[in-house]
């Protein structure tokens, strides 16, 4: 039993450091494979953390008359995106900390996050800070449903909203991966990340037109090491997230309770291979993509919560049936 | 040369010839030329009247002259919307009064500049220390439930010149946008005076960066008709193809970049990929990658001639990116639609260049007044006035472009060709006119006795077309405002002299 949660606790503490010191890289790997791709040079992969590096020397600097949700944002930001690193099953699922990993506490702690980023956009007083606020705000409100129902219809078949558990039955059983109410639930899945990480065609995040931003509209004034922070903790969302698709979906190499240091191991490789080759296909799907009108985004996120809600009837249906 | 009817009138007798022109006589307003003389002003108002289908192309000045204690025309705003701001700038810039105008506000001088100081005469002096406000610029507020104001810039991300951009808006919906220009007031219409025709051209030619050969080519057509210089049938046909490889980089850089602003990135490395080896030819062609050079006072020079081989390439190449770039749904959904001008709109407003063709004035310089016999041209039109028929016709535009150089290198040979020397002889005045990439630029001279420059007037067709953004915008969004933006393209540093 204390080999299990030795085992289990140099997962979690594996899997925190890795989203840690991969997040930036993953962000730097997907910029590469667009500009390869666009023929250009590219920065490299590393690019990222050359650039956190730079803003954490800078001077820390605030606008005038903010207050207490400005400074709060990015420490919140960073803390809910570092909370959520730790609990979610990504290198394993036998986790100390498993029972935290509620589909319900996951989802509303990235939601934590957002929201405090857009009150702390909301708090600069500018006209930009409110702009991709309320634009956040509009798309945060479509995504967090899709990402309970969708997950919700996975738990269907686990009989628990604990993700843990929901990885182990689906290990257990790979086939279910292809049902139908996985597949819709995968589609909706991943639309619901790339809007929720301001990835094209919902948000562009490389440029430089502030009327057209929502994520980075709301990170306009901020500087220095508060920038770093936003930064960094952006790129661990899209890491966990990703890695969550992975191990729902490709739940393959993921430790299971009662395995020992080399299934540790190869869950940690497990999950730098799947979410490494996630980003690369998100990258590839965006250089062909181009960012939506504005207006039809909703209709975009309206469709990934339909496609959820039909997992979710797929799953009570089929799961009837059987 | 077109011969220009030249008529000098009393201010009273200007809005009864300006009517009749602007009515019955087709002509459009091309320019507004106010300068000092002996014992006050005169005040020049340039109609202009295309020639394709309705005899040959016709030009007519009017000279008003005014007192120097009371300078007062009356206003044409009500003739003519360009007319009125004309009129403005003419106001800020001399001191001379357009009585009875519907808006009698600054539009050149910002308001932090003291009252009674005219900067274009002769007498203005160093710039003086800010002070003597007439108050804030006097933006309409609007009000009611839900709208807010979005102040953009003067100073914006990204390498873009100063504008003041503000939006009264309800949720993402545009209600109002006024823009607000001339923040680099560089004088350059006065540093000409005093100079020798042939040491204007190099401030031509940076009158406004990306369109040296259009306003250098309007410049050189002013002053050849001013000192009475015939330039060689071979000269004109070359600084065509100068105006075309001009109009061809252009374009293409901002093909590309309107579709690096709905986010598909990848066509817009494709622009910039045929944008570069453009700008290499123009290197070749003319010694500088922005074209500088090749056109000169009496002539012109091209070092080598474009291979028709690589023209025909780079046609191919813009063929299939903006193939590409049509046939994505996404792209085209953000493009149609988006930001109608309309053809009464823009008529109305007296817009020039791809805007107005693409809402469905059949307007183009080359063919309209042209200098030099190019053979038919093709002018390319829309009518649905959006950010896709800008796109279309930019692009339509390029295949048009190509073939004209393809068939004019033909007959031509690389080096200099240059008439008479530009000399001087006496108090000249000379008109130019060129369809540059963004529409027609017209230059007007004036000679003093000595043969040195005693003004120019420059008008790029930024500043006709810069009212028509906000006109177009009302009812988008506000995240559509930097494409529409960039598919209007217009510079501030033309607008702004």
């Amino acid at each position: 039993m204390s080999g299990d949660l030795m085992s289990g606790l140099i997962a979690t503490v594996l899997q925190v450091v890795l989203v840690i010191a991969g997040a930036p890289l993953l962000v730097g790997l997907m910029r590469q494979v667009r500009a390869r791709m666009e023929g250009r040079a590219g920065a490299g992969v590393p690019q990222p953390w050359r650039d956190l590096r730079k803003l954490l020397r800078k001077e820390p600097t605030e606008p005038r008359d903010t207050g207490w949700p400005f400074r709060l944002a990015p420490l919140v930001l960073a803390g809910t995106a570092l909370v959520v690193a730790a609990v979610v099953p990504l290198v394993s699922t036998a986790s100390p900390l498993d029972s935290a990993a509620d589909l319900f506490a996951v989802t509303a702690l990235l939601a934590l996050g957002s929201v405090a980023l857009a009150l702390g956009g909301l708090d600069t007083g500018t006209a930009f800070g409110g702009m991709g606020a309320s634009r956040e705000v509009t798309v945060l409100a479509l995504v967090e449903p899709t990402i309970l129902v969708s997950v919700f219809a996975l738990s269907v078949r686990a009989g628990s909203t604990n993700l843990g558990a929901i990885v182990n039955v689906t290990e257990a059983d790979p086939m279910r991966v292809l049902s139908p109410a996985s597949l819709l639930a995968a589609v909706a899945l991943a639309v619901v990340t790339i809007a929720e990480t301001g990835r094209i065609p919902v948000d562009n995040p490389s440029t430089h037109l502030e009327l057209t931003m929502i994520h980075e509209a709301m990170v306009l004034e901020y500087s220095g090491p508060d920038l770093a922070l936003i930064e960094w903790a952006s790129a661990a969302r899209l890491t966990v997230l990703l890695g969550l698709l992975g191990s729902l979906f490709l739940p393959w190499g993921v430790a299971t309770a009662g395995t020992g240091a080399l299934a540790v191991l190869i869950g940690v490789a497990a999950f730098a291979v799947k979410t490494a080759a996630l980003g690369v296909l998100l990258a590839v799907g965006e250089v062909f993509m181009a960012k939506l009108r504005l207006f039809r985004i909703p209709e975009l996120l309206a469709g990934s919560f339909l496609l959820a809600l039909l997992a979710v009837a797929a799953s009570f249906f089929l799961a009837g049936g059987a | 040369m077109t011969e220009r009817l030249v008529l000098d009138i009393g201010p009273g007798e200007l809005p009864g010839h300006a009517a009749r022109l602007l009515g019955d006589g087709g002509h459009r307003l091309a320019l507004v030329s106010a300068c000092e003389q002996a014992g006050g002003f005169r005040v020049v108002y340039l109609f202009t009247a295309a020639g394709f289908d309705q005899g040959p192309e016709r030009r007519t000045e009017l000279r008003v002259h005014l007192p120097a204690d009371d300078p007062v025309v009356p206003s044409l705003a009500a003739l003519s919307f360009p007319a009125g701001r004309f009129e403005r700038e003419m106001r800020d810039l001399y001191g001379i009064v357009p009585a009875d105008h519907p808006l009698p506000r600054r539009l050149v001088r910002h308001h932090h500049w003291p009252r009674g100081w005219y900067p274009m005469r002769a007498d203005a002096g160093p710039p003086p220390s800010f002070g003597d406000p007439e108050g804030p610029f006097p933006f309409l507020t609007v009000t009611g439930p839900g709208v807010y104001e979005i102040p953009v810039g003067p100073v914006h991300a990204g390498m873009i010149e100063p504008g003041h951009f503000r939006f009264s808006v309800v949720g993402e919906t545009i209600l109002k946008l006024k823009a607000r220009l001339w923040y680099v007031h560089k004088g350059i219409e006065k540093l000409f005076e005093g100079r020798a025709p042939a040491d204007g051209l190099e401030l031509a030619e940076r009158v406004s960066g990306d369109t040296s050969v259009g306003h250098a080519l309007a410049y050189c057509l002013a002053v050849e008709e001013a000192t009475g210089c015939a330039v060689p049938r071979k000269a004109q046909l070359m600084r065509a193809v100068l105006l075309e490889l001009e109009r061809l980089y252009n374009h293409v850089t901002d093909l590309g970049a309107l579709c690096n602003d709905v986010a598909h990135a990848i066509l817009n490395a494709h622009a910039q990929r045929v944008r570069e080896r453009l700008l290499r030819l123009n290197a070749e062609v003319t010694g500088h990658r922005l074209l500088r050079g090749g056109v000169i006072p009496g002539g012109a020079e091209l070092r080598v001639l474009p291979d028709p081989a690589i023209m025909s390439a780079v046609a191919a190449d813009v063929a299939e990116i903006v193939d590409l770039a049509l046939g994505h749904t996404v792209v085209l959904d953000r493009f149609a639609g988006t930001a109608e001008l309309s053809a009464e709109a823009a008529r109305d407003l007296g817009v020039l260049g791809y805007v107005a063709r693409a809402s469905g004035l059949d307007v183009d310089a080359r063919r309209d007044h042209p200098f030099a016999d190019i053979g038919p041209l093709s002018v390319v039109t829309r009518t649905s006035g959006d950010v896709l028929a800008r796109f279309q016709v930019r692009a339509e535009e390029i295949a048009v472009s190509v073939e004209l150089i393809n068939r004019l290198v033909a007959g031509l040979s690389a080096g200099v060709q240059l008439g008479e020397r530009v000399t001087a002889g006496g108090p000249a005045s000379g008109v130019g006119i060129a369809e540059g990439w963004r529409g027609t630029i017209v230059h007007r001279v004036e000679l003093a006795g000595d043969g040195t420059l005693s003004r120019v007037k420059i008008v790029d067709p930024s500043f006709f077309n810069w009212p028509a953004l906000p006109v177009a915008l009302s009812g988008a969004i506000v995240p559509d405002f930097p494409l529409v933006n960039k598919s209007f393209n217009l510079s501030y540093a033309g607008n702004d002299l």
